[in-house]
Formats: structure tokens, sequence, C-alpha cells
């Protein structure tokens, strides 16, 4: 899910950077955050609502709201959509609100 | 503690025009944003700006941007905190900051609000599943990190940010399938609306969202009528297969470290909701607290820029430090601001100024 | 109606444009249909052809005795609300803006649509400009049949595969 073309804009020569979540391998792009490298990877659930467990991905994309909170490399509540991506970071779901 | 005779929180429109005033004058600025770059929404603007040559007209948002940051280079009276988030502020104008793991305080003589705003949302059945985004949010994937939103998207709300979000996301090879909304009239500008139109997009009036479909994520989605009182119309049901759903539904200017310390905040409709009661000077009701930009009233960036400039001449002011050509350079600004708020689209804008009682 | 879809009826299009006898020769034509703070049409005309007069939300007039039909306020307009035509023989040359990726080529065959989204006809590419001062947008050379010299606004655009 990668722009290709874009008239504007220019996103090519990003390097790769390797990370992992909930154990399976992936790849996101050099300057990416958390959240746009799980989206390019396809995957838009982010989190589980507390209590109903009800599918939350993230919603503002600039730090605001706290959907996208994920657990990275064990820190609980990490704002994935404005953390940026690092190489071999482990990136799981968050079961209800945390834990430390 | 650091001190500091003028402190700005946000890099976005107004900020950085506020610092390019303060930093002029030989003063020393602290400027502070979350962001890990500077420009606020700038950065992921790509179209064209309006406005006239003073407000950079025709040129992009981000290269606007550039500019805005390169006339801040070469003052060795700048500190840059990015990465850095304002928890706290106190009455004594301390502000309290976070930078990553490390939290240091500055003291400011004056403080500049331009914190700008929040996206609003929009409330039917599922609105929480994945998929369901805020159209600032599908830009800054875009435009920003070159990642699609989706294939197939449905835009609600047709001010200017709906329309041009539509246009940015067929520029991206994204389908457009449908732009929405709930009054009877488009809200944005015309040409907007008619560039993604003749491109095929279809815009419908009186229409919102009655639910979205899906298991984890956006599937489809109901939209229905509304009645004369934006009520869903039973029986109008239609079912539209997307895998995104942009709202662009509105702003809410961020005012909460303003109520930190007690600024009176005032709830106009037509500024956004809760904003800070300023003067013609951008002061609030707090001395040497000063709010432009989203967080005083939403406009476009545009207005922002102008208004950073008058803040910050104020500030230097009040502190009695001497600005030359003040009095000339603030008349124009004044004038430039009303220009841009003249026309019908600046109507709501003037109203909501009138009930603060600074329409100049 | 403009107001509830974003398309211009012909009636009100047709009133922006110049006599056919004047389109002898290629002219801007501006659908700019309501006042917006804007004026980079006026101060980008080389030639002095256009005024946003008084108040600077005031709708742009144009002077076609003045316009060359250059094609700068074209790519300078943000609403790219401004289109260039042009009668020759039995075509309509347009130029207009564009900011899609790819850009067609020239000689290609394309889709050309209405204010609507509907295809209303073919044409050609003959040129497409887009240097430094064009700033990304793209200013499209099209040749159409005459008949749809109020019809034709732009060429088609489809999204990428998914």
């Amino acid at each position: 899910m990668r722009i290709t073309e874009h008239p504007i804009l220019s996103f090519k020569g990003k390097k790769p950077v390797v990370f992992f979540y909930n154990g399976q391998q992936l790849v996101g792009k050099e300057g990416d955050t958390i959240a746009s490298a799980l989206h390019a990877a396809g995957v838009k659930m982010l989190s589980e609502s507390i209590h109903l467990k009800r599918p939350r991905g993230f919603y503002c994309a600039i730090g605001n709201c706290a959907s996208c909170n994920m657990v990275v490399n064990g820190e609980p509540n990490v704002r994935t959509c404005i953390t940026p991506l690092e190489a071999n970071m482990d990136v799981r779901m968050q079961e209800g609100k945390g834990r430390v | 503690m650091n001190e500091a005779p003028f402190v700005i929180i946000g890099a976005g429109p107004a900020g950085l025009s506020a610092a390019e005033i303060l930093l002029k004058s030989g003063a020393h600025v602290v400027l502070i944003d979350r962001s890990d770059r500077l420009g606020g929404q700038l950065t992921k603007q790509t179209h064209m700006f309006f406005g006239s040559e003073k407000q950079h007209a025709s040129k992009r948002g981000i290269d606007i941007l550039k500019l805005m940051v390169d006339a801040l280079s070469g003052y060795d009276n700048l500190t840059v905190h990015k990465e850095t988030t304002v928890v706290g502020m106190y009455k004594d104008k301390t502000l309290a900051c976070l930078k990553g793991e490390t939290y240091f305080k500055v003291h400011a003589q004056a403080i500049i609000v331009a914190t700008g705003a929040s996206e609003k949302a929009l409330p039917f059945e599922n609105n929480d599943l994945p998929g369901v985004y805020a159209a600032g949010a599908v830009q800054t994937l875009m435009n920003v990190y070159g990642v699609k939103p989706g294939n197939k998207v449905l835009m609600v709300g047709s001010g200017n940010i709906g329309l041009i979000v539509s246009y940015q996301l067929m520029q991206a090879g994204i389908e457009v399938v449908k732009l929405v909304e709930a009054a009877d009239s488009i809200s944005g500008y015309l040409v907007h609306a008619s560039k993604i139109r003749r491109y095929g997009v279809p815009i419908e009036m009186n229409k919102s969202v009655k639910r979205a479909i899906g298991k984890t994520a956006v599937e489809a989605v109901e939209l229905w009528e509304l009645d004369e009182h934006w009520q869903g119309i039973p029986g109008t049901e239609e079912m539209i297969e997307c895998d995104t759903i942009c709202l662009a539904v509105g702003l809410a200017p961020l005012t909460e470290l303003m109520q930190q310390i007690g600024v009176e905040i005032t709830f106009i409709g037509e500024l956004g909701g809760n904003v800070p009661r300023i003067n013609p000077r951008f002061e609030t009701s707090v001395p040497g607290v000063y709010a432009c930009g989203d967080v005083a009233g939403i406009e476009e960036a545009s207005s922002a820029m102008i208004a950073g400039k008058i803040a910050a001449t104020h500030a230097l002011l009040n502190a009695g430090i001497e600005v030359d050509k003040a009095e000339s350079s603030l008349a124009s600004w004044r004038q430039e601001l009303q220009g841009l708020r003249n026309g019908p689209h600046g109507e709501k804008v003037r109203k909501g100024l009138e009930k603060l009682g600074v329409l100049s | 109606m403009i107001e509830k879809t974003g398309v211009a009826p012909s009636a009100l299009v047709k009133k922006e444009f110049p006599e056919k006898i004047v389109l002898k020769k290629p002219k801007a034509v501006i659908e700019c249909y309501k006042d917006i703070p804007c004026n980079p049409c006026e101060t980008s005309c080389p030639f002095d052809a256009i005024k946003v007069p008084d108040d600077i939300n005031h709708r742009p007039v144009i002077d076609f005795e003045k316009c060359t039909g250059c094609g700068i306020c074209v790519y300078n307009c943000p609403g790219l609300a401004i289109n260039v035509f042009q009668l020759k023989d039995d075509k309509v040359l347009m130029k207009i803006p564009y900011e899609f990726s790819p850009l067609p080529k020239i000689g290609k065959q394309v889709n050309v649509m209405n204010r609507a989204g509907e295809k209303v006809t073919e044409g050609v590419i003959t040129k497409v400009q887009n240097t430094k001062k064009h700033n990304k947008t793209a200013l499209i050379h099209i040749e159409i049949p005459s008949a749809f010299l109020y019809d034709a606004i732009t060429i088609e655009v489809k999204p990428h595969e998914a």
C-alpha cells in the first residue's frame, strides 16, 4: 500500500527497515512511523478497545487520540502514529491498558 | 530552569511567522513543537495556496514551509525544541516540557500559544473501525509517509479540507468513490469542488454516514439522506463498497494548555468551539499570554501567518522592546487579514470575531 | 446548482467565454464562480490582462484584447480554474493544468471529460510542458473536435492499480 507515483512528491530511495509485528518479520521504510509502516504492510488494526475489545486503528495520526497505542520493545501505550520506526523494533498488539 | 523572554508553543504557520518577527528584534526565542519536524500541518499541504503574494499565494504549502523555516536560519537567538511536548503551564509562565524521557522547565516573560487544532469526529455505528480516519490523518499518511490509506475512499465533508484531501487522494492514485455533505450546499471553495467533480467524484448534499460495516476494518459504508434537521431518513439507505471512510467534519482549537493557567475560554461555534477570549492584540485574559492561528479560531493557514506576525509584534511592544515601523506594519497586516476575511467564505469567521468583540 | 454539485451549468460556462471569432487566437477562460480571497491570476499575468478589482475577494475580470493565451495563469491559479481555448478549423486547441502522474505522452489519444466528469469525446495530446517554472502543475495541450468547445474541461484520470 505504498504510493508508487506522485505528481508533486517523491518517496523514492528510502532504505528498508526490518521490524517485528507480533513476532512476524515485516519491512518498513526509512522515515516511517511504526503505524505508517504497519499500514503499508496491510496491518490496519493496531489495538483493541479496553472493555469491549473492539478493533482499533489510528485516527488522527498526529499523536492526539491514543487510538494507535501499542507495546513497543516491551513498553505499553506507545503512540505508534508519531513514534519513528527503528530497525528490529518489537511491536505488539496491546491487551487492555497495558502492563509495565 | 531556563529563562527565555519569549516562548512559542507550536511551529505551524502562526508560530513560525511569530518567531521570525521576534527574532528580527534580537530577542531570545524558544520555539517548541511536539513533532519531529517544523511546520505543523504545512508539512502535508501539497496544493497551491490561495491569498495574495504577501501570503505566498500560488506556492505549495510544503514550499511555503521551506521559506518560513529558512527565514529563521542564521539567528543565534533562537532555541528550537522539536519532539517536545509542553505538558504543563503555570501561572508564573513556567512551562513544563517533555522531550523523550527528559523533563525540563522554561520560564518565559511572554508566551505565544500557537498549538493549532484537532480534528473532530462524527457519531455513527462502528465509527471506531480501523479505516475510519480523520482527513488530516489521511493526508499525513499519504503526503508525509507515502503510504496509501486504502484503495477506495468515501469522503465525508465538503469544506476545503474534504475537497482538497479528495483531490490529493486522487493524486496518490487512489479512488474517491463519493463525497457526501450533511448540509444543503458545498461549504468549501467551488473551484476545489469543480476540480474533483470533473475527474468523476460525485458530490452529494444532505447525505451522511449511517454506519460503517466490517469485521476488523471498514469493508463498506451505509449512507442515508438527511432531513432539514440533519436526521437520517429511513428508507433512503445506500450501500457503498469502500475500505476507508475519511472524516473532514471540522476542527476544534487545542486550548487545554491555556486552560491550565486560567485563560478565559469562551464557546464560539463559528470559530470552532472553545476559544481563548483574546483582545485585538491577540493577548488572552492572562497578560503576556498570546494566542494566534487555529487555536484562537479556525481559519486558513494564510490568516494564521498574518496573525502570528501581529501577535509577536504586540508581545514585543508590551515587553518594552522597540520595533521598527511597528505602527505601519501592524496597520498593513490588519488590512491583509481583513482582506482575507472579507468575502462570503469569511462570513463565519467575521461573525465569530464579532461575538468575541475583536472584529477589526 | 453549482453550490450543490460542483458542476457549472452550461449557461454560466458560456458567459465566461468570448465570442467565437475572438477564439481564433488562444484565450484564457476563467471559471471562478464565487468570491474567494485570491489573486495569483492577476499577479502572474505578464500582459496585465487579468484584474481582481478593488477587493481580493472579487472575481477576476479578463480583458480578451490583452490576453495572448500564453497559459501562465493556468498553472498559477491555485483553484486550477483557468483553461486556454482556441478554435482552429474544426478543432479546439486546449491548454489545461494537470497535476497527476504519469503525465500523458504527446500523440496519445485520451478520453476528454466534461465538468461533471463524464466522457464527452476523445482528443489528442499535442504538447506537454512541465519545466521548473510550472512548479509541478503541467500545462497539457490537447486537440479536440470543435463541437465540444463548451463541454470539454479536462482529460480522464484513472486510479493506479491497487
